[in-house]
Parts: C-alpha cells; structure tokens; sequence
C-alpha cells in the first residue's frame, strides 16, 4: 500500500516537474530550433516544432553577412582579459585577506563589496567620456579593464571565501616543512585553490560574457561583442528570426554549457559566500 | 596571527587590488560628482558653467523621472515577487524525489546563462509578436484577440522577460538552503506531531530566511539597473512607458548628451542603490563574523 | 643536540599579554609535556618555539643558538599539528617526502627514508593513497611521518590526539612514546588531558592564564602540587579541595586530599556524610559523599564495594596525606 502510494506521488511529480521544466526551458529549446528553420518557415503559422527541413544555412549566412566570428572573437577576448586580469590582481589579495588578515581585512572586503553595489549607470558619464578621451571608444581594452574592475570584487570575494576553507595550519606545516612563501605557493596552496580558481574562473567569465551595459554603452561594432552584436537585431530591419536564432544559439551555447558545470559555485559566488 | 614577516608581504599582494578598486570608486564617482553641479552638454563643448543644483532641480522636477522611477519600483518589485514566489515554489518541486532530477534542474536553471540581450530578443520576436509570436498563435487557436504585449503592456511584458531570467537564480539559491536543512530537525518535528504544513511554516520558512533575503537583496541590487532588456525591446516606450531611472540617464547622456543632468540622475540612482546595499553588506558582514 | 631554552618570553596579541614571561630548559632528548586548561597559552607557547609566531621579547635558544628571528624552517624542528594538517591533494609517499624535497635531498634517498619511516610506522600499505582516505589513525601516523623523516632537532606535538577516538588515543599514545624510546630525540608535547601529561612526560610543565605554575616529573607533580592549580589539575578524580574549619584545624586556608589516599568506614571516621552517587568501575569505586559541613568529597576506594546511594559513611584523610594550602594558594 504504501509503496504504491509512494510510486504514484513520485510519477505524479515527476510528470509535472517535467512539465515545468520544458516550460521554463522552452524559449530556448526554441530560439535553437527557429536556428534550424528558413525565414519562411521561422514566421510561419502555425509553427512548426519539429517537422521542417532542417538546414544549417542561418549560421553561414550569420557568418557571411555580418562576420559574426569577430564578434564572437570579442566576446572572448573581453571576458577571458577581463576574468584572467582580475585573477591576477585577485588572487593574492584574497590569499592575504584569508591567510594573514589583519584588523582592516574585514573592513576591507566590505569595502570592496560595497564598489559592487554602486549602480554603473551612475559613472556611465565618467566611464564614457574617459574612455572618449582616450580614444577607447569601441576598443576591446576598454571592456577588458571595465569588466575586470565590475567583476574584481566578486572574484576577490569568491576567492576569500574558498581559501578561508583551506585550513591555516596546513600552510604552517610547509613552513615547519622548510617550504619558502613561494614553494608554499606553488606545492601546497595552489593545487588546494585550484578548485576554488577554477570555479571563480567559470562564473566570472560567464558574467562578463553576458555583461550588457558597458558592451552596449561603449561599443558600437569594431570591439562589440555578442551581447551587442545580438542587439542590433533589435532594429525593424533586423527581423530575421532565424538568423537571429542561429546567432543566439551560438552566443548562449558555450555559456550555458559553462553554467551547467557551475551551478553549485553560483550560488556562493553571487551571493558572496552568504549561502552555500 | 602570524609573523611579521607574512603581514608585511601580505600588505604588498592586497596592494594591487585595494589601489585599483580605489581608483576605479573614486575617480568616476568624483566625476559624476562634479559633473552633476555643472552645465555641461557634449553637443554645445566649452561652454561649461556652475549651476550649483540646476541639475538636480531639472532632473528630478521632470515629470519623466518620478515615472521612470515608479517604472524602477514596479519593475524591481514584479520581479521580485514573481521570481522568489516561484523561485520557492520550483526549489520545493525540484527537493521532491522524481526521476530526471538532474536533468529537470538543468533545465529550469538555463535561462540565467541567456544574455539579455538574446532573451529580450527572443520574447519580443518569438513568443510576444502579435502577428507571428508564439503566443498570438496561441490565443488565436484558443479564440482570442492576440495580444501586442510589448505595445500595450510594455512594463508587464519586460518584467516577464527579465523575471525568467532571475527565476533560476532564486530558485537555485533557495534550492540549496533548502538542501541544508537538517533532516533530523524536520524528523524531530514530525515525531512532536506536526504535519507538513506547519513544518513548512515553523521549520523549513525560518530557515529559508536568510536565503530568502540574499536572494531579495541581491537582485534588487542587479534589478535596479536593468537595462539591456529596455533598449532592445521597447526602447523605453511607448512614450516613456517602460522607462527606468537607468534608461532615463541614458537617454540624457548618450542621446541628448546632457552630461550635467545625467550625472545628477546617476548620483540619484547611487543614492537609491545605497540604501539597498547598507542592508546587503550588513546581513553579509554578519555572516562573515560567524 | 636538541636542548631547547626560553628566556623572559612574553607574546602579546593586539594589547593582551597572553604569555607574561616564561623562563624555562628543556634538556636534550626529554620528552616535555606542556599541559593546562583551555586558553592558558600552552598551544601559544609551542607556536613560539616553532617560530609559527613571533615572540614579543625574550629569547629562544635550540641548542644554544639563538633561534629568536629564525623562520620557522631554519630551527630543525618538526611540529604534528591537531588537525594532521596533511597536504591533501599528495599521496601519504609525498606527503612523508614533502620536507625532504623541500630540503632539496636527491629522489633516491628520499625513498630510502620516507620507505625506512614508512615501515615503522605500519604504513607501506598506504604510501599511494590520499589522506582523504585513511582512518583518522593513519592520518596521525603519517603526520608523524613526515617530522620524523627530517630527523628534526625535537619534535613538536600540538594535541596530537585530540580528534581520535578513545581506544586509538591509548593505543597512539603508547605509540609516541615508543618511538621517543627509539629516537631519543627531545619531545615536546601539547595537551589538555592530564591523563596523556602523566602517562608520557619525563617532565610536565603546567601552565596556567600564560604561566607557568609548576614544573617537574609526574609523579613530583602528583606527590608536592606547588599550589592549589596544579593540586586541582593532575590527577584524576580530581582532588578534594577544602577551605574552612575543617582546613584551619590544619593551620592552612585550603587543604586537599586525594580520592585515593581517603580511608572509607562504615562504622567510624572523621568526617559522616552519605553517598551521592557510587560508581562502580570493577576495579575501583568512586564515592561521592555529601559530607556533613563539607560538602561533597570524592573518594577512590580499590576493588568493589558493596556501598550504595543513601547508605551513610564515614571518610578519613590520612594526616600525611594532606596537602596544606596558604591563602595565596601555596603548598605549605
């Protein structure tokens, strides 16, 4: 009795959970099947789901008309510079703050998250005209050292709290072992960290590749990336849904792969560490 | 803690990242400062003057900016109960035990990797189209009038959009305090006699607490300056009726150039941040203590 | 060879001096115990010597050398932390070898070693696993691997033992003292249990709020406690502390009298109370007796004992076994 009482709550919620699921899914699973459609048959009504012919003309046609590959080349530049930049800046800094904290290591990370809380739209007249100044208008170095500073706190953040998790005592062990402050670096506390790095990695690189203020702000299409080169489809003489699709389905496919593998790091790198 | 020799090289590696995040906060921020109490149009160079709170008066007497900021309210507001209402209600579904867990949460988390650039397009064209969208498909086969969503529900329709992006967000973080729960606290109820309405009450919501307020916290930090969806669907309208506080300051920058009025609205909009981030950097300082 | 001096240390943290000054000689190849309660600054102390911190003035000596500025791993010591603090991400062999490679040794002879180490410790069984995967024993043992192949000067324990289980804590304990048998290296041992301090040490330090309270052997310890601390602290049960008339019969503010030394009649004595609570361990019987104008004293009686809650005793503390306390708390 129970058992079966038990069988048929869990079919119950499997089939609506399944059904939620393809719901919350469905724009997607969408926008990559409108990829595979003709013009014709991406407007046509009634839709068509799964019986068309399927062509992969929509991504060479992207390509041909708009060199969508540079702007690809973009987004990666951008969110690689600015993630691996800010790694750079952020890794000892963490490893300070978690390892040798003095009296101000706290204030200081307060202070780091607070930069994040400030809205971009309130320096976008600064940012713009420094950049303007400069001669960084739609320039990849200017994104690259925008996003590094946007994302620099959460990544300071994310490390801290992933290096405050390896122990202090280990790191006392290799300098009873005779390990110097590098060798304690390169043999002990890296291979530890690099799970940590890793996931910062991931995230970071995920929010800078979705970032959708600045590249729009200060690209216009030398140096836009994919957020930017998707929104010039917004225009009326942009309507080409399955060329926007294909587009889209490229720009969010390795991310959303990205995303899939960091869902647990998620969670305690967007809210720095409050909840694991 | 440690030696002197450790706290001294620390000084030196934090260095870096304390200089440049300094930087980073004060130069553009001074800026904007400055700016904000000067007439300053790109269109018209040179002809910079002091005008102590003119723009201040200009920008915050428009009559667009108590809509835009309405417009900000209700947009924050919308997603907010939409995404931790649901976000509760998909964390407790995805708890259950069903088969293709796993895959289901994949699934339901996929909208926050979209760009928003991508989704907004997606929805406007696809799904909210009145002639070819998907939903006018929809209500045509069920009888109705299709909809022109964007047309005549602008903010309605740009909360949908960015609701489904932040609802994964919500859920996932949900979902893992959910997760945290000690089973012995529930089973210990259960033998006190409670059912799992009141567990789920005076047990599972008061742990959920705290994730649910990061969660509110957070978003209203990244809602509050929603832009991307905006600028490709509705740009702003019809009129300026799904303009917010950041829109409206685009507008007056990158449009009409006002240096000096956007620099005013961008303070004001620093100004509204704060006050959500001094509870954000509270709750989260506390944590950190413990 | 492995004697080590303190002189005048004093360590403050931000203001608060945890260690006032301690002067205090470790002796080549003695195996020291540093016990006392929780926050006395023992653990402090031993981070001090290993130079994990910073002494605030004063001066340690390792072998006559002043080791004062010295980092950490110049002072030939090896420390075996509570937590193992094993490197968690290398196999036990790299573990053991990890000193070793950091010292620079040729691969060849650090096999030979961490092989040599790895057999007196039972672990040649486990050289390729993780530390992730031994039982906590293990751990131990292999964190005592890796200090004793750099044939260190002395060896640091810090609560070596605290996170195993009962019976493992015995069996390690002997273990450890085995192996400063064999090595004969100077030893020098961190711990809260009173038990470990008796059963290990040639020489226990007390220590007390950064102090130290009293030093010597164990049984020195047990037989003269210094002051009415280290009368409280070593020994188990706990010795009976007393103040009042009955003290002041003895010319003394406090006196203390063992459990053990507590002569038990059911008929006559000098103090009547009535069992608490008897506890029957077979070997021995602890009675907690509610004592009349007392209060509660402990006795240790050998063997069992047919005496139960409620029945009425009488207790007798042999005169020369009452230690005699001034109102400083001072052995007289």
């Amino acid at each position: 009795m129970a058992r079966e009482a038990t069988r048929n709550r869990k079919i119950a919620f499997t089939a609506f959970a399944w059904l939620v699921g393809l719901t919350l899914f469905f724009p997607i699973l969408w926008t990559i099947l409108t990829s595979f459609k003709t013009e014709g048959e991406a407007i046509a009504t009634p839709p068509s789901l799964l019986f068309f012919e399927w062509s992969l003309e929509n991504y060479f046609e992207v390509q041909r008309r708009s060199n969508y590959l540079r702007h690809a080349m973009n987004s990666v530049v951008i969110s690689l510079g600015s993630t691996g930049l800010g790694l750079l800046v952020a890794i000892p800094a963490a490893w300070a703050m978690a390892f040798s904290p003095g009296k101000h290591t706290k204030d200081i990370l307060m202070w780091m998250l607070s930069t994040k809380m400030l809205p971009a739209v309130g320096v976008l007249m600064p940012i713009y005209l420094i950049c303007q100044s400069l001669g960084l208008l739609d320039s990849r170095i200017a994104l690259v050292a925008v996003l590094m500073m946007m994302n620099l706190p959460i990544i300071v953040w994310m490390l801290y709290t992933y290096f405050k998790e390896i122990p202090g005592e280990i790191l006392e062990a290799a300098r009873m072992d005779g390990a110097s402050l590098g060798k304690e670096i390169v043999y002990v506390l890296t291979p530890m960290a690099v799970p940590g790095i890793a996931s910062t990695l991931l995230l970071n690189i995920i929010l800078a590749w979705n970032e959708a203020f600045w590249t729009l702000n200060l690209t216009s299409s030398q140096a836009a990336p994919l957020t930017a080169f998707i929104a010039s489809y917004s225009s009326p003489e942009g309507l080409f849904w399955a060329k926007l699709s294909a587009a889209s389905t490229l720009a969010i496919a390795p991310i959303l792969v990205m995303g899939w593998f960091s869902q647990k790091q998620l969670v305690r790198g967007l809210t720095f560490g409050a909840v694991k | 803690m440690a030696t002197l020799q450790t706290q001294t090289a620390a000084r030196f590696m934090m260095a870096p990242a304390v200089v440049m995040l300094l930087v980073w906060m004060i130069v553009p921020l001074g800026m904007t400062l400055y700016f904000s109490f000067l007439r300053y149009n790109l269109l018209m160079p040179g002809m910079e003057v002091f005008t102590g709170f003119g723009n201040y008066e200009f920008f915050l007497t428009d009559p667009a900016f108590f809509v835009a900021l309405g417009n900000t309210l209700l947009l924050v507001g919308g997603t907010l109960l939409a995404t931790v209402v649901g976000g509760t209600f998909l964390a407790i579904l995805l708890d259950q035990p069903f088969w293709g867990r796993g895959i289901v949460r994949l699934l339901v988390i996929a909208p926050f990797f979209v760009m928003p650039t991508v989704s907004a397009l997606v929805w406007k064209n696809m799904l909210m189209h009145p002639v070819n969208g998907l939903f006018a498909w929809i209500a045509r086969g069920l009888g109705f009038e299709p909809v022109d969503w964007l047309a005549t529900l602008p903010l309605f329709s740009i909360t949908v959009i960015v609701a489904w992006g932040w609802l994964p967000f919500a859920t996932l973080i949900i979902l893992t305090a959910l997760q945290s729960l000690d089973r012995e606290q529930k089973e210990a109820a259960e033998m006190d006699g409670a059912g799992p309405v009141s567990i789920f009450f005076h047990i599972t919501l008061p742990h959920l607490a705290r994730a649910l307020t990061a969660v509110t916290l957070i978003e209203t930090i990244f809602l509050l300056s929603v832009f991307a969806e905006i600028l490709v669907t509705t740009g702003g309208g019809p009129g300026i009726a799904s303009t917010n506080l950041p829109y409206l300051i685009y507008i007056q920058a990158l449009l009409q150039y006002d240096v000096g009025s956007a620099s005013a609205g961008g303070v004001v909009a620093i100004i509204l941040a704060n006050i959500v981030a001094v509870f954000l950097i509270r709750m989260i300082g506390k944590n950190l203590e413990a | 060879m492995g004697a080590i001096t303190l002189e005048k240390v004093t360590k403050e943290f931000s203001g608060v001096k945890v260690i006032p000054g301690v002067d205090l000689e470790i002796a080549h190849g003695e195996f020291v115990v540093f016990v006392g309660p929780s926050g006395c600054g023992k653990s402090t102390l031993l981070r001090l010597i290993a130079g994990l911190e910073d002494v605030s003035s004063g001066t340690i000596r390792i072998d006559g050398v002043d080791a004062t500025g010295l980092a950490p791993a110049r002072r030939s010591l090896a420390m075996v932390f509570q937590s193992y603090a094993l490197y968690p991400h290398m196999s036990v062999y790299k573990n053991i070898a990890f000193p070793l490679k950091m010292a620079g040794m040729p691969e060849a002879d650090i096999k030979a070693k961490v092989e040599a180490a790895a057999r007196t410790l039972n672990l040649t069984d486990y050289l390729d696993r993780r530390p992730g995967q031994l039982s906590g024993g293990q751990r131990q043992r292999v964190a005592i691997g890796r200090a004793i192949v750099r044939e260190p000067e002395a060896f640091l324990f810090d609560e070596p033992l605290s996170n195993l289980d009962a019976a493992l804590r015995v069996n390690m304990r002997l273990e450890i003292s085995e192996l400063h048998q064999s090595l004969k290296t100077t030893m020098i041992y961190v711990t809260h249990d009173q038990v470990e301090a008796m059963t290990m040490a040639d020489k226990i330090v007390v220590l007390h709020a950064g102090r130290i309270e009293q030093v010597g052997s164990p049984l020195e310890l047990y037989r003269n406690p210094a002051n009415v601390f280290v009368a409280g602290f070593i020994g188990s049960p706990k010795m009976n502390l007393i103040e009042g008339a009955p003290a002041a019969k003895y010319n003394a503010r406090t006196i203390g009298v063992r459990p053990e030394h507590i002569q038990l009649s059911t008929e006559s004595g000098e103090w009547a109370g009535v069992v608490g609570v008897a506890e029957h361990l077979g070997s021995d019987t602890f009675l907690h007796v509610q004592v009349e104008g007392i209060g509660q004293v402990t006795a240790r009686i050998s063997g069992e004992l047919n005496i139960h809650h409620g029945d009425r005793v009488w207790l007798t503390p042999p005169p020369e076994r009452i230690h005699r306390f001034d109102g400083e708390g001072t052995a007289i």
